[in-house]
């Protein structure tokens, strides 16, 4: 009986996981056309003539992928926050450079279009998957932390990494240029097939993370009851590992694969800010990741020479200092004012 | 090889490797500290934040070297650490997310600048991270009636002022790194050795940036310093092993960017990129082979350790048959039968331990020799000992005293076998067979 109470209570609550999602999937669209039509000053500081227009298609694709890609990468930054595994996105970014570049070459070789996505993507997930499990082998070395298995799986893969792109751009058959654009990102020239690919990881990582909710929940907060229960931390950790590794490969056409880190480290230290509950907490950061990214596409399909990576993450910088002051349960602001005892709010 | 050898060219590798060997060296002399005090990755941070200092400075100076680009550098540099430790502090926000929100930050806003600046300076973002170390011969400058590539000038200043920092402070920084309590009740300042390494990681990082690429650098920083606390223990020692890898892994490296492309039908490959490889290499070289906790070294150890017990489990097994039927000879697969282990894993033992001189190997089966039979006698008296004082002075239930004692019997020496034999006062074990004489 108790699973089956259990079972349901899983069931409704990733169905409301998802339906939040799909809301949030279905609502920009109509409301981007509008927004232009309404808003001429939109297109005044345009220099080329060329109209800043929201109805435009490119630049609605665009909105929308980003902001499915910081509500997925909000939501999964918070375990990785709690899991004091903040940046876990930036080792794990830097990872899959060798595997885009490997592929690329690879792909070339055997004569296939090495620059195709599918491709691409699956060279990032083997090294970023390649590198968690070696970040989770040095961890268990003696005397070395967290903090270094990070700092060598960074700088080691991503110098492989380096030398495979520069062995890509000797090969005849591959044009290699463009690949580098992994590092820094080219949101704008983001295609429907990327927004489509973003949209349904978005609905994946909202899934799962709604199916093992009171599982990472007792992972974040207390480990030792977790496994006392009987919940391998293995692969409860490897969860929220895989969970970062999607969205950082998914991300990484996007906003490039520093700047993806920005996306799954903000939010949740923002949104930390203004609850103590972790399904608010999730929320919240969901929810400011996709603000700061359509914010930031929309800033830079406004004015030609902001370029969309850097302004999604000034966004999310802009939000998370308006959180460190005014966040309700731990701003700075409202902390030497409240009666909320600091000690109570640590123990969370 | 014989490649490598038409290829290299002194002056023009010779001075690559130098680079690189300086930029390793004066990393890895700072970097064991970021690595201690759990703030590895703030040399990333750092290498990621400069960027709006150096488009900062070449917006105001219009070149890519000189002092304002080092200047401004280093102000973020130490800016960044400064924020990272503000946001930790005031907000209480874990240390790495503090320093992801800062650095990224930072680099998007030194990407904003250099998009805003590219019609005024030539700064390629990518040269910063792949580094050009393979032009450091190209610049040259004149130093002492000398020609060296300015490079390597900048990176030796650089090497000598971390040297100094880290012999002259030695003391300080290793008390504010293992006991930071002490060094408050000592009246070091903790504060200042913090910002002033912080600020010479920003020096070092920007020196190398523009030479030898920020990932460099960054691998530097942490993957020596990490090899180096495998391998060795006092902190001086670490320090120097440390310099040692990332100087042979700057030379690996380059020997690799030249070597190993054409294996694959390539030119030749990123320098600075190999490095890094090559270092991650020695990284997990010492992780296998590292003399206390290496992987290979410990299992090599178990190992040995399960052969030696096994081997004493054999010439104990021929002592006791000895002493109840006077047949001479046992082949293996009796003895691996009885002592329930594989007869290729007793052969390994016995062939090990060959050297010894306890058993003798005929064609009929093996035999102990004298000197086998005294070895094998002390193994047993340790036994029943064990046994009989397991059930004289701990009670413990009979059936369970075998299993304990075949596990005492192999770490029992004279002395303590003495001290059993005053123990107990039987003169048989609990099973009724007597406990041999020494």
């Amino acid at each position: 009986m108790e699973s089956v109470k259990s079972a349901v209570r899983i069931f409704f609550r990733g169905l409301g996981l998802c339906g939040l999602l799909l809301a949030t999937l279905v609502t920009p669209t109509p409301g981007l056309g509008q927004v232009t039509d309404d808003s001429p000053h939109f297109g005044a500081s345009f220099e080329d003539g060329q109209r800043f227009s929201l109805a435009d298609y490119n630049t609605q694709i665009v909105v929308f992928g980003a902001g499915l890609l910081g509500f997925a990468a909000g939501l999964v930054g918070c375990f990785a926050l709690l899991r004091r595994q903040a940046l876990v996105g930036d080792a794990l970014s830097h990872a899959t450079l060798p595997g885009i570049a490997g592929a690329f070459i690879l792909v070339s070789f055997f004569g296939g279009n090495g620059k195709g996505i599918g491709w691409l993507l699956l060279g990032a997930t083997i090294t970023g998957v390649f590198g968690t499990l070696v970040m989770i082998g040095i961890q268990r070395l003696p005397r070395l932390k967290p903090d270094t298995s990070l700092g060598i799986v960074l700088s080691v893969f991503f110098g492989a990494g380096i030398v495979l792109i520069t062995l890509a751009q000797q090969m005849e058959s591959g044009h290699a240029a463009g690949l580098e654009s992994f590092i820094y990102g080219k949101a704008a020239s983001m295609l429907r097939s990327d927004a489509q690919l973003i949209a349904i990881t978005a609905l994946g990582v909202s899934l799962l993370v709604g199916l093992f909710f009171k599982e990472l929940k007792l992972l974040c907060f207390d480990e030792g009851f977790a496994v006392a229960r009987g919940y391998s931390r293995f692969w409860l950790d490897g969860l929220v590992m895989g969970l970062v590794t999607i969205v950082t490969v998914i991300g990484l056409q996007a906003v490039g694969l520093i700047l993806i880190i920005a996306l799954l480290v903000t939010p949740a230290a923002a949104a930390r800010f203004w609850t103590n509950s972790l399904g608010w907490m999730c929320l919240i950061s969901a929810t400011f990741g996709a603000a700061a990214s359509v914010g930031g596409a929309l800033l830079s399909a406004w004015a030609t020479d902001l370029p969309s990576g850097a302004m999604i993450v000034l966004m999310c910088s802009g939000i998370f200092v308006l959180s460190l002051l005014f966040g309700p349960t731990k701003g700075i602001i409202f902390k030497s004012t409240s009666l909320y005892h600091p000690a109570v709010s640590e123990t969370q | 090889m014989m490649r490598l050898f038409s290829e290299w060219y002194w002056p023009l590798d010779g001075w690559i490797v130098l680079a690189g060997i300086l930029c390793a060296v004066s990393a890895s002399l700072i970097g064991n500290f970021l690595v201690l005090r759990r703030m590895s990755l703030l040399g990333d941070a750092i290498s990621h934040a400069i960027l709006p200092g150096l488009a900062i400075a070449f917006l105001w100076s219009a070149s890519r070297s000189g002092w304002p680009v080092f200047v401004a550098a280093v102000a973020v540099g130490i800016l960044t650490a400064f924020l990272s430790q503000l946001i930790h502090r005031q907000g209480r926000v874990d240390e790495g997310a503090a320093m992801g929100v800062v650095f990224t930050t930072l680099f998007a806003a030194g990407l904003l600048l250099i998009n805003h600046s590219a019609k005024y300076v030539d700064l390629d973002p990518s040269c910063v991270l792949y580094g050009a170390i393979e032009f450091t011969p190209l610049d040259q400058v004149q130093f002492l009636e000398l020609s060296i590539p300015r490079v390597v000038l900048v990176l030796s200043a650089v090497a000598v002022v971390n040297l100094l920092f880290v012999t002259l402070l030695f003391k300080e920084l290793q008390i504010t790194t293992f006991a930071p309590e002490l060094a408050k009740t000592m009246g070091i300042p903790g504060g200042l050795i913090h910002y002033s390494l912080m600020a010479l990681v920003a020096v070092t990082a920007v020196a190398a940036f523009e030479s030898v690429g920020s990932i460099l650098v960054v691998a530097m920083f942490i993957v020596p310093p990490a090899a180096a606390l495998l391998i060795t223990d006092r902190l001086s020692r670490v320090i120097f092993v440390s310099t040692l890898i990332g100087a042979a892994g700057a030379t690996l490296g380059h020997v690799m960017a030249i070597a190993v492309p054409p294996w694959f039908g390539f030119r030749s490959a990123s320098t600075a990129g190999m490095m890094a490889v090559a270092v991650g290499f020695l990284f997990l070289g010492a992780c296998l082979l590292g003399p206390r906790h290496g992987l290979l070294v410990n299992a090599y150890r178990f190992g040995i350790n399960r052969l030696e017990i096994a081997f004493e489990d054999i010439i104990a097994f021929l002592y006791r048959r000895g002493e109840r039927a006077p047949q001479q000879y046992y082949r293996m697969i009796e003895i691996s039968e009885q002592l329930k282990q594989s007869a290729w894993f007793l052969r390994l033992a016995l062939w090990v331990n060959r050297r010894k001189g306890l058993v003798q190997s005929f064609s009929e089966g093996l035999k102990l020799t004298p000197l086998g039979t005294q070895r094998a006698q002390e193994v047993v008296r340790s036994h029943r000992l064990w046994e009989t004082y397991l059930a004289e002075e701990l009670s413990m239930p009979t059936e369970r005293l075998h299993d304990a004692a075949e596990d005492l019997e192999h770490f029992t020496d004279k002395e303590l076998r003495t001290k059993l034999g005053e123990a107990v006062s039987a003169q048989e074990d609990p099973h009724g067979t007597p406990i041999p004489p020494e």
